[in-house]
């Protein structure tokens, strides 16, 4: 009997670690019952609460769901939930319409934890529901590939607010788009920026391995190369480790003008540290990766004049963006960060393209097929802030590349680079 | 290109040193119960933890600003070592006394579950605290000793010198005091030690309780020394200090030692020549290539580990 209840403690604690461990996947499910209060009073009929939507009365929404899909879980969960909230935002600025039209719209949001197999997973999940017509996702280029195989195959249409990587609208996936700039646009420009303004002539790359910061780099070093800078070293590290002695003395001995460094924020905002703690004294560039204010609190004093390329403009630079920005935090309680502006118009898009396939479709709930139809052909579109229009590989035509630089424990605007 | 070598010494010892008291209590457990404890990596990520909230808070009222860096550092890692001891204490009675006539997968399962439930615990607290789980703490060594071929930051000083009076003190306890000879005999023959009258778990209690405030206060020194830590960090340093036990010969003490100061260096050297010897072919990232390949060639012509032989004196 002892015995009995020692392991009942044991199988608790495991099944407590294990819930917790597994509760990133499906914790949030979007409490769409709550919007269907039950019209008539009988008893009985309320007892057949169950499915939703089945009681095709006049009064009744029909139920559509967008989903997100981006780390709310683990090292990037900062910028992960940017990205969340502000097509959260988005979403239920235009719920009211969306109920007018008769539809019951929600977000369904996902924790791909930065991780490729969990991405994959949840896009199997989110394919499997008939609800779901639209994703907003990933942030990271390694997860979005896989994952964009799972929507092409069921024509669900996915649209990345934040992966850059090259490769990922090059596969030629219908389902595919994304409004940010890519790779190709943003270590190039990144690098024209050091040559010309900085006047940079040697360079080490350090990147992480991924096939986000790997192909930063590479973009990068090509147009340094192109424009005689000297490569002084090109190394990987693993994400998540704290120690970077290794890399950073050699890359530090070689007095370079400047490290590139192709990766996202926690290693940077270590690395750039570690750097400086060994005196390293040239510039320290980055990709969009870098856009977080952790990156700040990570490198601390390091992070003074710490130079990054990205994808998102300055919104506080304009009345209309600071408005914006506190409706924003008013509506959802957070500040709005640069990526919110990113989750927030990837949605416009998205719900844009959904609005237009309703229409096509005659008011009625369209399927996959239209609204990726209807979201591939997006021309012109204003969002609050990115104007888009998709070319045939998904890819937006008007993304822009912007410098910032840390300046007195601040990230600055610097300039648009043409 | 040898003019970094001083540097690149400095920073594997460091690492090495830490590797080396985070390998001790993997061995410990081993030499003991004959199980890994594979939630070791996370018991360091919350003596990490603690230490950095001690650190900030103390800052937060204002009293870490007149205070000597050094008697605030050992406050910090009193508290980390007792708190995360206590801990130990606790996931041994909880989860691993109940399975220990289980078969071996079994307690190996519940130390996986541990490590998780303490993984997001910390990040769970962190993140409603904090609003943030990567952690920025105060550095109390902020200084440098610059020798002309290399700096030294005093941090690493500190490290090594606390990591080895650690180490020493554990090697003292085992062999002179009357708990660590119970320790040795209970790690030789459970059912006769008891015989001898030996409380045998007791004697486990307190192997975990040394293990973990070893952990504990590791934790405390990878804070001071890196400055941001994460729920994430027991995961790829419990990695490789686990590594540093086998190759050192798992449930040997001096083994352990030995081992982690072996693959911090490895680490360090491999990522800083690995390049230049190849000529670009392989970059620092197959530092890890490196030491795991040593591990599984030192595996493969002798089994047992570099301190291997001394089977019968393992803890």
């Amino acid at each position: 009997m002892k015995k009995r209840t020692h392991l009942g403690i044991l199988s608790a604690v495991l099944a407590v670690g294990m819930a917790l461990a597994g509760c990133g996947g499906g914790g949030s499910s979007s409490g769409g019952g709550g919007s269907e209060p039950a019209s008539s009073s009988g008893g009985e009929s309320s007892a057949s609460s169950g499915g939703s939507g089945q009681a095709a009365s006049g009064g009744t929404l029909e139920k559509i769901l967008i989903a997100t899909q981006t780390p709310l879980s683990g090292q990037q969960s900062n910028v992960g939930d940017s990205l969340k909230t502000g097509a959260e935002y988005a979403l239920k600025l235009q719920q009211d319409e969306f109920k007018k039209m008769g539809f019951d719209l929600q977000l369904f949001p996902q924790d791909d934890q930065a991780d490729p197999k969990q991405g994959v997973t949840n896009a199997e999940m989110l394919v499997s529901n008939p609800d779901v017509l639209g994703v907003v996702g990933h942030y990271n280029t390694g997860v979005s590939i896989p994952a964009s195989a799972k929507y092409d195959s069921a024509s669900l249409a996915m649209i990345s607010p934040g992966s850059t990587g090259v490769q990922l609208t090059e596969e030629g996936r219908k389902a595919v788009h994304r409004i940010c700039a890519r790779d190709d646009q943003q270590g190039p420009k990144g690098a024209k920026y050091a040559m010309e303004k900085l006047g940079v002539k040697s360079v080490f790359f350090i990147h992480d391995k991924t096939a986000y910061g790997q192909g930063l780099a590479d973009q990068a070093k090509a147009t340094f190369e192109k424009g005689g800078v000297q490569v002084l070293g090109y190394d990987g590290i693993t994400q998540g480790e704290k120690d970077y002695s290794a890399v950073l003395n050699q890359a530090v001995s070689k007095k370079p003008d400047m490290i590139y460094f192709g990766g996202i924020y926690p290693e940077g905002g270590i690395l750039a540290k570690q750097a400086r703690d060994k005196g390293f004294e040239g510039y320290f560039m980055g990709g969009d990766g870098l856009d977080s204010p952790e990156l700040i609190k990570i490198a601390g004093a390091a992070a003074e004049g710490i130079l990054y390329t990205s994808i998102t403009g300055d919104i506080s630079g304009t009345d209309d963006g600071k408005k914006w920005q506190e409706d924003y935090k008013a509506a959802m309680g957070k500040n709005a960060e640069n990526y919110s502006v990113y989750g927030f118009d990837a949605m416009n898009v998205m719900l844009d393209g959904l609005k237009r396939a309703i229409e096509a479709n005659g008011g009625k709930k369209p399927t996959r097929e239209q609204v990726l139809e209807a979201v591939h052909s997006t021309k012109d579109f204003q969002g609050k802030f990115i104007k888009v229009t998709f070319d045939e590989k998904g890819d937006n035509e008007y993304a822009d590349v912007f410098i910032w630089k840390v300046n007195n424990g601040k990230a600055e605007y610097v300039e648009r680079v043409e | 290109m040898l003019s970094m070598l001083p540097q690149v010494l400095i920073d594997g010892l460091t690492l090495g040193f830490m590797y080396a008291v985070v390998a001790l209590g993997y061995t410990m457990v081993y030499g003991i119960l004959e199980f890994i404890n594979f939630a070791h990596g996370e018991i360091f990520m919350v003596g990490a933890f603690v230490g950095t909230e001690v650190l900030l808070i103390t800052d937060s009222l204002g009293a870490l600003e007149g205070m000597n860096p050094f008697v605030a550092f050992l406050i910090t890692l009193i508290i980390s070592m007792a708190i995360t001891g206590l801990l130990g204490i606790t996931i041994e009675r909880v989860a691993y006394r109940p399975l220990r006539n289980a078969p071996r997968l079994v307690p190996l399962i519940s130390a996986i579950g541990v490590s998780f439930l303490l993984q997001d615990l910390v990040r769970f607290t962190e993140a409603i605290a904090r609003n943030a789980f990567i952690l920025n703490g105060p550095q109390l060594f902020t200084g440098k000793f610059d020798l002309g071929f290399a700096q030294i930051p005093s941090k690493s000083i500190v490290i090594i010198v606390i990591a080895i009076a650690m180490m020493v003190g554990l090697s003292l306890f085992i062999s002179k005091s009357k708990w660590g000879i119970a320790m040795r005999a209970v790690s030789q023959d459970q059912s006769t030690a008891s015989l001898m009258t030996i409380n045998v778990d007791k004697v486990i209690m307190l192997t975990f309780l040394i293990g973990s405030s070893l952990g504990g206060a590791t934790g405390v020194l990878f804070a001071q020394n890196y400055g941001s830590i994460d729920p994430f960090i027991g995961f790829i340093l419990g990695m490789k200090a686990f590594t540093a036990a086998v190759l050192g010969g798992i449930g040997n003490i001096k083994g352990a030692m030995f081992g982690g100061v072996v693959i911090g260096l490895v680490e360090s050297l491999a990522g800083a020549y690995m390049g230049q010897l190849t000529n670009g072919a392989f970059g620092a990232e197959y530092k890890d290539v490196i030491a795991f390949s040593i591990l599984i060639l030192v595996l493969l012509f002798k089994p047992e580990g570099l301190f291997g032989e001394a089977v019968k004196e393992k803890v």
